[in-house]
């Protein structure tokens, strides 16, 4: 079965220990929302299954790619693609060579050229803004360019991390709708780690909930929401 | 009025062989964020190693590209086999940033001692392969020669290559990409490691080329320690940090303005200030312009 799986997973930063025996499972095609307080270890999850952090012990598993065994620039090729935090784009670059990048290792380029117009026609606004540099946009135009450079590397996997950040709340609708559409429309199957957990539960299939590096409750997003002792701790009400 | 055009003609040639070194040292610092003084000596060797060549094939012009292509394994090996492993122990702490900048100090050392044990300590002629003599107006004699236009020619030519390549092929994206952002880099499948030791492979190229024109242009002399390498490192380092370390337009200019300013130096002023002018120079741009000619928005701080 096509799934993300994640067992007994451990990751130490030093003498500390940010991921304590995770393990958790994700069907393809489900979104699934990671919420938890400042350092629960969300950050340290998409790092490691991304290939840019290595593990203490445990497995995941991308179908039947090893996450743990491969670096980032590897492992983008066997369909795994993050959006680091922070809008992960190259603000000295331009629009364009940001969305390349993402496609760079791509032997087909008549493929490239197809995703590259169906991320232009989702976000127009950076169809607008091709030739300008990367730093002259927006909060919102800029995490749109992030994904985008994500989807560009014909992502089956999506890592997201706090896309959310520092954006005006309707932009961060947009947002969120659009990562909603996408999932459903690339068949992508998505880890959305989010601080703004009520908006991520929302549009996600399913939730983990993270505190200080350990799975506190893992079930269906609505499930989540009702639960008295989530929204008590991480939707505030 | 003839002295005014020979000054801007020579400042024009020399400032060009300076920004073919001040591009070789751009070239490692945007792929790694070191500073590379070995530069020096990765041009001194591949220009013996083009004295080789020339000795093989009896021609300047095939062992102009032998000695860059040498000059580029020379850099790609050295920083496969010594540099990823530096970079990667002395990552942490306060040593991180110095490491590798002492290393390549060290690198400049061993490479001499290197060139002295295989080629011996005396001087080895290179040729001029072209007439070195100026081009006469009338009576006059302009201090451009055949030479001088030849190594003019090869250094805009080469600027132009590289510039091409960084700007117009998916190369030079990922080589800037890497430079500038090394984990989004990462993140969108680019071999990081593999575009840095590139990077180094194209300034052991760039360096090649500055010392093979440099050297009939100069004495026409070779040795180990070699002065006019080491002025070709200083005043090359100054042209890259004239133009703000981090374009290669930067460092075309910087070469050029300091190869001009040293020429009217030379003629008007005195020959023995020369070398005073170059630090001058520096500590006035250093102070006026922090971030170089091409500084502000091109660039970015280190």
């Amino acid at each position: 079965m096509m799934s993300l799986r994640i067992s007994n997973l451990t990751v130490d930063h030093g003498a500390i220990r940010a991921l304590d025996d995770v393990s958790f499972e994700i069907a393809r095609g489900q979104l699934c929302a990671v919420i938890g307080a400042n350092g629960a270890g969300k950050t340290t999850l998409l790092r490691t299954l991304s290939g840019l952090k290595s593990a203490t012990s445990g497995s995941a598993h991308w179908n039947e790619t090893n996450l743990l065994h491969g670096k980032a620039e590897q492992l983008v090729r066997h369909g795994v693609s993050h959006v680091s935090e922070g809008k992960s784009v190259i603000a000295e670059l331009s629009v364009k060579e940001n969305l390349d990048l993402g496609a760079l290792w791509r032997r087909n380029k008549k493929e490239s050229a197809e995703t590259k117009t169906f991320i232009i026609e989702t976000f127009p606004r950076l169809g607008e803004r091709l030739e300008q540099r990367a730093d002259t946009l927006s909060g919102g135009e800029r995490q749109m360019l992030a994904i985008g450079r994500a989807l560009m590397s014909k992502p089956e996997l999506l890592l997201l991390d706090e896309p959310s950040l520092g954006l005006a709340p309707l932009v961060v609708a947009q947002i969120f709708q659009a990562i909603r559409d996408l999932t459903t429309s690339m068949g992508l199957t998505v880890l959305l780690v989010e601080q703004n957990a009520m908006g991520a539960l929302k549009i996600a299939d399913t939730g983990v909930v993270f505190n200080l590096g350990k799975v506190v409750a893992n079930d269906f997003a609505p499930a989540l929401i009702a639960d008295p002792a989530v929204r008590a701790a991480y939707l505030g009400y | 009025m003839y002295e005014l055009i020979n000054t801007t003609l020579i400042g024009i040639t020399s400032g060009s062989i300076y920004a073919l070194m001040a591009i070789a040292i751009v070239l490692v610092w945007r792929s790694t964020r070191i500073v590379n003084f070995a530069q020096a000596g990765m041009a001194l060797l591949s220009t013996y190693l083009g004295y080789e060549f020339i000795r093989i094939f009896h021609s300047f012009w095939i062992a102009l590209p032998l000695a860059m292509v040498a000059g580029a394994l020379v850099a790609a090996l050295i920083d496969l086999v010594f540099m990823r492993l530096l970079v990667k122990h002395a990552s942490q702490g306060p040593i991180a940033a110095v490491a590798p900048i002492i290393a390549t100090l060290g690198l400049l050392g061993v490479i001499r001692a290197f060139i002295s044990f295989f080629w011996g300590n005396q001087d080895l002629a290179i040729d001029s392969p072209i007439s070195n003599v100026g081009y006469t107006v009338g009576t006059h004699t302009l201090a451009i020669s055949p030479l001088k236009l030849a190594i003019l020619i090869a250094s805009l030519a080469l600027m132009g290559v590289l510039t091409l390549l960084f700007q117009r092929t998916n190369l030079g994206l990922a080589l800037r990409a890497s430079a500038f952002a090394p984990e989004i880099s990462r993140l969108a499948g680019v071999r990081v490691d593999g575009v840095r030791t590139l990077g180094w492979a194209l300034a052991g190229a760039a360096g090649a080329a500055a010392g093979m024109l440099q050297t009939p242009n100069g004495t026409g002399t070779l040795s180990p320690d070699s002065i006019e390498f080491s002025l070709l490192l200083v005043f090359g380092f100054i042209a890259a940090v004239i133009g703000g370390l981090e374009s290669l337009l930067g460092a075309v200019l910087g070469g050029l303005i300091l190869g001009l300013v040293l020429a009217f130096v030379l003629t008007y002023i005195s020959g023995s200030l020369v070398f005073i002018t170059g630090f001058v120079l520096l500590i006035v741009v250093l102070i006026a312009l922090p971030r170089g000619i091409i500084g502000a928005k091109g660039a970015r701080r280190a």
